[in-house]
């Protein structure tokens, strides 16, 4: 589709005086791909499939990743809060809703270091976020699928045109392209399925956006798990408060097309070492570098 | 950047993880290298260079690899067990390490035998995107994004011409085109990627010109 900002976004959806943002992107995209809009939801529907089975896998088991960083805290927060429920031992600050995010997202996450199945949404070191926030939420509030195919349209208009100005990579610039933008996109969605309107869509994913910048992709040892998979849980309740927020009246100052353009400075200001190289940050932590050397001896060749 | 980015590609697509340049990546290089052999494999070798030698065993990228030779697509759960798969079916396989910072950080060689050899070199660009960059010595630029041939031929005066005269006698277009070659006069090399399919006539009409050594068409990918 050939919308470079969320401004032309708004003005087309205007000048075509559809009230959804979903409506008018599904038939704008099915008519790029030449495929009719219920063939173009089909395939939206099939990526919302993986997504659902990246949780289910995800919660079945505890197995570890190869390089043995990640793996078993789906299974321990999901046990942990079960116990919390039954013996009342301490005060949650977490509503139900908020539980079955943190173990959502972490699922999915965690199946993507154990080379599960997952749907890269936008990235596969982000790919626990969207999938996370919608689906429990779906479930909360038994929303159809559907709604969850809309939201998803919403979902990925979103990166895209986030896509269009900067392309979505660690290596480009650093985790803001990665996990931030999954945040941004299911702060949209959520505020969306909440009932927000157009703006107020816009305007949670601009209070998300603002709170990710200079976000730096330092893995250990070059692997998408540390700080990936924790960091997937905090971005999803960044979505969820960024959605909150804006339902409830609160304006970012700076507009989304203005967060973004800031974004892509930011990303191009980043030393090369803090974008996916792991040669700075987190990789190069006394720790970070004691890990990598422990995997490489593990693994000798 | 594929031209054919669509929001599907924003929230998706579907893969094994953990990794879209280095085990998604890894499988498309794969898928292009075994269909490039086109042929049953009874020797495979990798060569990892760079990051892919550094961090493969994280990402799985061997497997992915060895996946993708056998013609998994990056979705296919049965990645994870592609060693296994690969010891079932007989094919002996290899993996060497090397650092050469002159080529991408995500480069592999793939050596094939069975019953030619074919060496295909290709380099995962992130997001998933790869390229192939060599086929037996010879420049190419495949994305997998386009139905492409692949030709390799004795470079003489006219070839290009009733190469492309046979595809567009058979109405098909052609979206790009990359040659190259070793020296005048010697073997030249062609990658063609097309609007829509060609038949399996106008493939018999290109391998009758006179020196054509090599002649694949490779099916689009992504």
């Amino acid at each position: 589709m050939d919308i470079k900002t969320f401004k032309e976004l708004i003005d087309a959806l205007n000048e075509a005086g559809t009230a959804d943002i979903y409506s008018f992107v599904q038939k704008n995209e099915a008519e790029f791909l030449e495929i009719s809009v219920e063939e173009f939801r089909r395939r939206v529907k099939n990526i919302l499939n993986t997504m659902k089975e990246a949780v289910s896998n995800g919660l079945k088991t505890n197995e570890l990743s190869k390089s043995g960083l990640s793996g078993e805290n789906t299974a321990l927060v999901k046990e942990a809060i079960e116990a919390l429920k039954l013996d009342g031992a301490r005060f949650s600050t977490l509503s139900p809703v908020q539980k079955k995010v943190i173990i959502y997202t972490l699922s999915v996450i965690e199946e993507n270091a154990r080379m599960g199945k997952i749907a890269a949404c936008p990235t596969a070191g982000s790919c626990g976020i969207v999938p996370g926030v919608l689906i429990a939420l779906g479930e909360e509030l038994s929303l159809p699928n559907e709604k969850l195919v809309d939201a998803l349209i919403l979902a990925g208009i979103i990166g895209e045109i986030v896509s269009s100005k900067m392309a979505l990579a660690g290596a480009v610039a650093g985790c803001q392209a990665e996990c931030g933008v999954a945040a941004a996109m299911a702060a949209g969605a959520v505020c969306f399925i909440l009932g927000g309107r157009n703006e107020d869509i816009l305007n949670a994913c601009a209070l998300s956006l603002k709170n990710i910048l200079g976000l730096t992709c330092d893995p250990v040892s070059g692997l998408v798990e540390v700080p990936c998979v924790k960091r997937n849980v905090f971005m999803a309740f960044n979505a969820l408060v960024a959605a909150e927020l804006s339902l409830f009246g609160v304006k970012s100052k700076i507009p989304l097309d203005d967060v973004v353009d800031a974004m892509k400075e930011t990303g191009e200001l980043m030393a090369v070492s803090l974008k996916e190289s792991s040669e700075a940050g987190l990789a190069k932590t006394k720790t970070g570098i004691e890990i990598e050397k422990f995997l490489k001896e593990k693994f000798t060749r | 950047m594929s031209k054919n980015k669509t929001l599907l590609d924003i929230i998706g697509p579907s893969m094994i993880g953990p990794s879209s340049s280095h085990t998604a990546g890894a499988c498309r290089i794969g898928l292009m290298a075994g269909r490039i052999f086109g042929s049953t494999i009874k020797r495979v070798d990798f060569t990892l260079y760079n990051s892919f030698a550094k961090t493969g065993f994280g990402h799985g990228t061997e497997l992915a690899l060895l996946a993708g030779v056998m013609g998994f697509y990056p979705d296919n759960p049965l990645l994870k067990d592609a060693d296994k798969i690969a010891k079932e079916n007989e094919i002996e396989f290899n993996f060497h390490y090397k650092a050469d910072y002159s080529v991408h950080p995500n480069t592999v060689d793939i050596s094939f035998l069975g019953e030619d050899e074919v060496k295909v070199t290709g380099a995962s660009l992130g997001a998933g995107e790869i390229c192939i960059n060599k086929i037996n010595g010879y420049k190419f630029d495949l994305r997998g994004d386009y139905t492409t041939l692949i030709l390799i031929y004795k470079d003489a005066p006219g070839v290009v011409y009733r190469v492309t005269n046979l595809i567009q006698s058979q109405n098909v277009n052609i979206a790009s085109m990359h040659c190259d070659r070793n020296a005048k006069g010697q073997v030249a090399s062609m990658g063609i990627a097309l609007d829509n399919e060609v038949s399996e006539y106008t493939l018999k009409k290109l391998s009758e010109i006179n020196d054509m050594y090599f002649i694949r068409k490779l099916e689009k990918i992504v």
